[in-house]
C-alpha cells in the first residue's frame, strides 16, 4: 500500500529548466520537522552545547521559513554554513573520524539539508537521515525513553513520506496510515529481535563508552568522599531474592576493604585472591539476582558474605567477592550470601599486623582517648565495649553535609565539630581501636536498599553507598561493628532519610512527604528494569534458552537463519491474506455485483464502466431471454441494495442466493 | 400514492402531445423539481402546446408572454398607475404574476428584459416601486428559443442559462405520431375540453415528495466523478458548478419520482444529465452549448464502480 502510494505521487511535475518552486507543501514541512526534531532531542544531551544550539538555531529557521511560505535560502549560504559546521565540528572534536564527530556532522547535515528541500528527492534523503539517526542514539543510550523518542521519530518520518506521496490527504488519516505501517513491521522487528544471532555483550556497546567515568564507591576513602554520593539517586544495582528478604539490618553489600590510613584517607592494600573463599559459609542463606549497573570496577559488591557462585568469582583474602574484569555493562550474577558466617577465625599476623598501623603525626588527640580507654585493661572485647559506650556517650550528630576538616580530621570530628557522615563514624572508630591496640579496618560498600513495592525487587542506589568497620576479637574473627549507627540507629534501619536530623535538606526524591513521586519513581524503576532484563539484557546465553523452551536444541546460525526466512515467509503470507480479506471484507454487496458483472463478461456480456445496474440488466435480459426474469430480479434487487436507503444483511445474502441459483446455458 | 399522479398527468398529456413522452417525462421532472425550463427548438413543433397542456392537466393560472426586442421590463413586470381619485400609485402587475408562464421566444428581447425574467425566475418575487411582491406559487417558468434563426437575437449568457434547471429539444414528431396528429382533432380544442387531472395540493405533494428520494453515498460519489470528469476535460471552456451538481440530484431525484422509485440510480443520472448539463457546459472557443454526442462521450468517460 504504501509503495503503490509513493509511486502514484512520484516526482513532483518540474520542468529541468525553470527554478522550481519551493516545492515543500506546509503539511510536509511540518512533519519533516517534527521527525527532525524528535530525532535529534535525544542527542542533544550527547552534543556539546554549541552543537545543540545551532542544530535548534536551524530547526527554527526552517520553521520560520514554512511559517512565512519563503523559499529555501541561497545555495551559496548554506554550502558557507556548512563548511562552517564542518570547522566547527573539526575545532570540537579534533578529529573527523570516530563516533561523535560522525554523529555530530550527521546531525547538522540533517538540519541542513532540510533548508534545501527543493524536490521529492530531498525530503527522501532527510528522512533516510532521519532514520539513520535514530540508530545513533543508541551508541549513546539504549534507555525505554530512548527507544520510545526512537519509536516516535520513525512514525513521523513515515509520516512524512506519507505527506509526500499524498499531500493532500488529512493529518489525522496521515498518522493513522504511519502508525498502521509501523505496526505492520512490528512482528518484523519482534521477529529479529528474538532471532536474529546475538553478538556477545552489548550490541551497542563501543570501546569508547568503557572507558568513560561512573560515579560510585572508589577504593580509596576520605572526609567527603561517600557523603557526596549520599545525594546521588542513581542506581548502583538491583536485587531480586527467591526467597525472603535478609531484615535491614543484615543488607551489607560488601565493597572495598580499606586498611592503610595515611592520616587523611583510607585505601585497600593488594590482597591475594582465589578461586574460593576463606570461610566456610555456615547459617542462613539468601538467594538472589544482582543486576549490577557497570561501574568500571572488578568488585561485585555481594551481601555478606558470598559463597561459591556459578559466575567465575574471585575471592580476596579481605572477604571481598571479585570479578575477573573490571565490569563495561550491566549485568546479572546468580548469587548466594550466608550473613552469619563467622570469617577470619584463622587470619595470618601479616594481615593482623597491617590492621594495627596508624600513621605518626596525627591525631593526637584521638589516642590519648584510646590510651585512657585501655588504661582499665582487659581483653580486647572489653575494651571495644567501652570504645562504643564512650562514642555513644559523646553526642556525635549524623548529617550529610559535614564541616570541611582539617590536618587531624579524626580528632576535630570526635572532639571539635562532632558532625559527620558514615565516613567519618567509621574512620574514627577504626582509628581509635588501632590505638587501643585491637586490629580494625574499614569496609566501604552499600547498607540497606529499598523495596521497590510493584515488582518486589531490592533497588540500591548511590545514596546507599555505606562505609563501616571490622574489627578482629581472638575466637570470633571479624566482626562488624557499624559506628554510625551508635550516633543514628535509623540509618541501618530504615535508610538515609529517616536517620538525618529534622531540618536537613534531602534530595527531592528521598523526601518521605511526597509520597506520590516515590510510587511513581517505582513504578518508572520497575518498568526500567523490566526493559533492562528482557530488552537490553537479551544475549546469546537467554536466546538459546529461549529456542530449546522453543524446542530448537540445535541453535547454530544455519539453523537460525531457516527460522528466520520461514518466519518472515509465514508473517508475509499472513499480511497479505489479511490485506485480502479486508479488501474482500469492505462490502460483500460489491464482492458479490463484481463476481456477477465477471461470470457475465465471461458468458460473452461484459458490463460497461459506465453502465449502470438497471440498463445493464436490461441489456442481459435482451440478450438472454431465457433467464431474463431473474437477471432483472438480480441486477433490480443490486439497484436497490446499493443506492436504496435500507440495506439489510439477509437482502445481500438472499441476492447472494439468486445470483448463485442463476444457471446460463 | 404520489407517484400515481405522475402516471395519470403524463398519461393525459401524451394523449394530445403525441410521440414526446420522453420529453413531456422531462419537463414534468423540472416541475417537480422546481425548476424552470428552457425549450430549443424551430417553430411550430409544438412548444406552445407542451406549456398549454401542463397549464391545463394541472389548473395553474396561465400567462403567455411573447419576447420581442422592444418588450420593457414593465412589460412583464408591471406598472404603477397613478389613480386620480385616491392620488396614490397603484401597482398594476404584469403577465409575470401567474404560476405557469410561457416566455416565448426569449432571446428576441433585450438584455435588460430577459434579466428582470430571469431574476423573477431566481428570487420567485419583484420589486417595482420599491415594494417587493411574491409571486404565486407554484411558479413555473417554460422559455423558449429558436436555435436557428439567430440574426437579431440576444443569446442568453451563461449566467442566465444557469437559471434553468433544464433544456430541451422537443424535435419532429415520429411518423406514426405525425400522421395521428393530421389525421386527428385540433390540439387545442381537444385541450379546451380536457379537465385537470391534478390539483396543485397533489403537485406540491409531489415536489415534497420528489426531496424525500433517497440518494445513496454512492451515488453521491458517481455524481462527483462525473463534476470531476466535466472539470478535467480540457475540450470544455470550464467545469459543471456545485450549483449544476445539485440540479443533477435535484433533476434525477424528481426523475426516479417519475419511475416510481424512493432512491436514485445511476440511470436516472445519466438520464438528465445531457439535458441539465447541455446548456451548462460549452467547448472552448465556442459558445453554443455542447452538442448531445459530446455529452454521451462524457458520460460514458466516467466509470460506474
Amino acid at each position: 500500500m504504501f509503495a503503490e502510494r509513493v509511486r502514484r505521487a512520484g516526482e513532483p511535475p518540474l520542468s529541468p529548466g525553470t527554478l522550481p518552486a519551493p516545492s515543500l507543501t506546509p503539511g510536509q514541512g511540518l512533519w519533516l520537522l517534527a521527525a527532525a526534531a524528535v530525532t535529534l532531542a535525544p542527542h542533544t544531551a550527547y552534543f556539546p552545547p554549541w552543537l545543540s544550539g545551532l542544530c535548534t538555531l536551524l530547526l527554527g529557521w526552517r520553521a520560520w521559513l514554512s511559517w512565512q511560505r519563503q523559499p529555501p535560502p541561497h545555495r551559496l549560504l548554506l554550502l558557507a554554513l556548512t563548511l562552517a559546521s564542518a570547522v566547527g565540528v573539526r575545532y570540537a572534536f579534533g578529529h573527523f573520524f570516530g563516533k561523535d564527530p560522525g554523529v555530530a556532522l550527521l546531525a547538522l547535515l540533517l538540519c541542513l539539508k532540510l533548508l534545501e528541500i527543493r524536490r521529492a528527492r530531498d525530503i527522501r534523503s532527510a528522512v533516510l537521515l532521519c532514520f539513520f539517526m535514530q540508530l545513533a542514539i543508541f551508541f549513546e543510550d539504549q534507555s525505554l525513553p530512548v527507544a520510545a523518542l526512537a519509536v516516535c521519530g520513525t512514525w513521523l518520518a513515515i509520516v512524512a513520506l506519507l505527506a509526500l506521496a499524498d499531500p493532500n490527504a488529512g493529518h489525522r488519516a496521515q498518522l493513522r496510515t504511519g502508525a498502521l505501517l509501523l505496526g505492520h513491521g512490528m512482528p518484523f522487528m519482534l521477529m529479529l529481535f528474538l532471532l536474529f544471532p546475538r553478538v556477545q555483550g552489548p550490541l551497542w556497546g563501543l570501546p569508547a563508552d568503557a572507558a568513560s567515568a561512573r560515579s560510585g564507591l572508589s577504593d580509596t576513602m576520605s572526609p567527603g568522599s561517600i557523603s557526596d554520593l549520599g545525594e546521588s539517586p542513581e542506581i548502583a544495582f538491583r536485587a531480586e531474592f527467591t526467597g525472603p528478604l535478609p531484615e535491614p539490618a543484615a543488607r551489607y553489600w560488601r565493597g572495598p576493604v580499606l586498611t592503610q590510613f595515611d592520616g587523611r584517607t583510607w585505601r585497600t592494600s593488594s590482597s591475594p585472591e582465589s578461586a574460593t573463599p576463606s570461610y566456610t559459609p555456615a547459617g542462613r542463606r539468601f538467594d538472589y539476582r544482582m543486576t549490577l549497573e557497570p561501574h568500571n570496577q572488578r568488585w561485585l559488591l555481594a551481601l555478606d558474605f558470598p559463597g561459591p557462585a556459578a559466575a567465575a568469582l574471585r575471592f580476596s583474602s579481605a572477604n571481598q567477592a571479585l570479578l575477573p574484569r573490571a565490569l563495561q555493562s550491566r549485568s546479572r550474577f546468580e548469587l548466594s550470601a550466608w550473613p552469619d558466617t563467622p570469617t577470619g577465625l584463622h587470619e595470618s599476623t601479616v594481615v593482623l599486623a597491617a590492621a594495627l598501623t596508624l600513621p605518626d603525626g596525627y591525631n593526637p588527640r584521638s589516642r590519648e582517648l584510646a590510651a585512657r580507654l585501655t588504661a582499665g585493661g582487659g581483653s580486647d572485647a572489653a575494651v571495644l565495649e567501652r570504645v562504643i559506650a564512650h562514642l555513644r556517650g559523646s553526642d556525635l550528630t549524623y548529617t550529610l553535609r559535614p564541616p570541611l576538616l582539617g590536618r587531624h580530621s579524626v580528632d576535630e570530628f570526635l572532639f571539635d565539630v562532632r558532625r559527620g557522615f558514615c565516613e567519618h563514624f567509621a574512620s574514627a572508630f577504626t582509628v581509635l581501636m588501632r590505638a587501643a591496640g585491637v586490629p580494625a579496618r574499614v569496609v566501604a560498600g552499600y547498607q540497606g536498599g529499598e523495596v521497590n513495592p510493584i515488582d518486589g525487587n531490592l533497588v540500591v542506589r548511590q545514596s546507599d553507598a555505606h562505609a563501616w568497620t571490622e574489627v578482629w576479637l581472638a575466637g570470633r574473627g571479624w566482626v562488624r561493628v557499624d559506628p554510625t549507627a551508635l550516633a543514628a540507629p535509623q540509618r541501618i534501619a530504615a535508610g538515609l532519610a529517616a536517620a538525618l536530623p529534622e531540618g536537613e535538606a534531602l534530595p527531592l526524591m528521598m523526601r518521605q512527604d511526597l509520597g506520590w513521586l516515590r510510587d511513581l519513581r517505582h513504578r518508572w524503576d520497575a518498568l526500567s528494569n523490566a526493559w533492562n532484563q528482557r530488552v537490553l539484557g537479551y544475549n546469546p546465553d537467554r536466546q538459546r534458552e529461549l529456542l530449546a523452551r522453543l524446542g530448537f536444541a540445535r541453535t547454530d546460525w544455519t539453523m537460525l537463519v531457516g527460522l528466520l526466512s520461514g518466519i518472515t515467509v509465514a508473517l508475509l503470507g499472513a499480511l497479505l491474506a489479511w490485506a485480502s480479506w479486508q479488501r474482500r471484507a469492505r462490502d460483500p454487496l460489491e464482492r458479490n455485483w463484481q463476481a456477477f458483472c465477471s461470470r457475465m463478461a465471461r458468458a460473452g456480456h461484459p458490463r460497461a464502466p459506465w453502465e449502470g445496474p438497471m440498463d445493464y440488466g436490461l441489456r442481459l435480459a435482451a440478450a438472454l431471454p431465457q433467464q431474463a426474469d431473474a437477471l432483472l430480479e438480480i441486477t433490480t434487487t443490486y439497484a436497490r441494495l446499493r443506492y436504496g436507503a435500507a440495506r439489510e444483511r439477509a437482502d445481500i445474502r438472499a441476492l447472494k442466493r439468486q445470483m448463485d441459483e442463476l444457471e446460463l446455458r | 400514492m404520489p407517484d400515481r399522479h405522475a402516471d395519470r398527468l403524463l398519461e393525459a398529456a401524451a394523449r394530445i402531445i403525441l410521440g414526446k413522452e420522453r420529453e413531456l417525462r422531462l419537463a414534468f421532472a423540472c416541475l417537480i423539481a422546481r425548476g424552470h425550463l428552457l425549450v430549443e427548438d424551430l417553430p411550430g413543433v409544438g412548444k406552445t402546446t407542451l406549456a398549454h397542456v401542463f397549464a391545463r392537466l394541472l389548473g395553474l393560472q396561465f400567462q403567455r408572454i411573447q419576447f420581442t426586442s422592444d418588450l420593457l421590463p414593465a412589460d412583464i413586470v408591471g406598472v404603477s398607475v397613478f389613480d386620480r381619485e385616491t392620488s396614490l400609485f397603484r401597482f398594476h402587475p404584469g403577465p409575470l404574476f401567474a404560476q405557469l408562464i410561457l416566455a416565448d421566444e426569449i432571446n428576441r428581447a433585450t438584455p435588460k428584459t430577459q434579466s428582470a425574467l430571469l431574476e423573477a425566475m431566481e428570487e420567485r418575487q419583484v420589486t417595482a416601486d420599491g415594494r417587493t411582491l411574491t409571486l404565486p406559487t407554484p411558479f413555473f417558468v417554460i422559455a423558449t428559443q429558436n436555435p436557428a434563426n439567430q440574426i437579431g437575437t440576444f443569446p442568453l449568457p451563461e449566467s442566465q442559462l444557469d437559471r434553468f434547471l433544464m433544456r430541451i429539444h422537443l424535435g419532429y414528431p415520429g411518423r406514426a405520431a405525425e400522421r395521428a396528429l393530421l389525421m386527428g382533432e385540433d390540439r387545442r380544442r381537444l385541450l379546451e375540453r380536457q379537465n385537470p387531472v391534478l390539483s396543485i395540493d397533489e403537485l406540491r405533494a409531489l415536489q415534497h415528495a420528489a426531496q424525500d428520494v433517497t440518494v445513496a453515498d454512492a451515488l453521491i460519489d458517481y455524481v462527483q466523478a462525473l463534476l470531476a470528469a466535466t472539470r478535467a476535460d480540457t475540450a470544455l471552456a470550464a467545469g459543471l458548478s456545485p450549483r449544476a451538481g445539485l440540479a443533477l440530484i435535484a433533476a434525477a431525484r424528481a426523475w426516479a419520482l417519475i419511475e416510481g422509485r424512493d432512491h436514485v440510480l445511476p440511470e436516472d443520472v445519466q438520464t438528465v444529465f445531457p439535458h441539465v448539463a447541455g446548456h451548462r457546459l460549452h467547448l472552448a472557443g465556442d459558445a453554443r452549448g455542447l452538442p448531445p454526442a459530446s455529452l454521451q462521450r462524457l458520460l460514458q468517460s466516467v466509470a460506474l464502480r
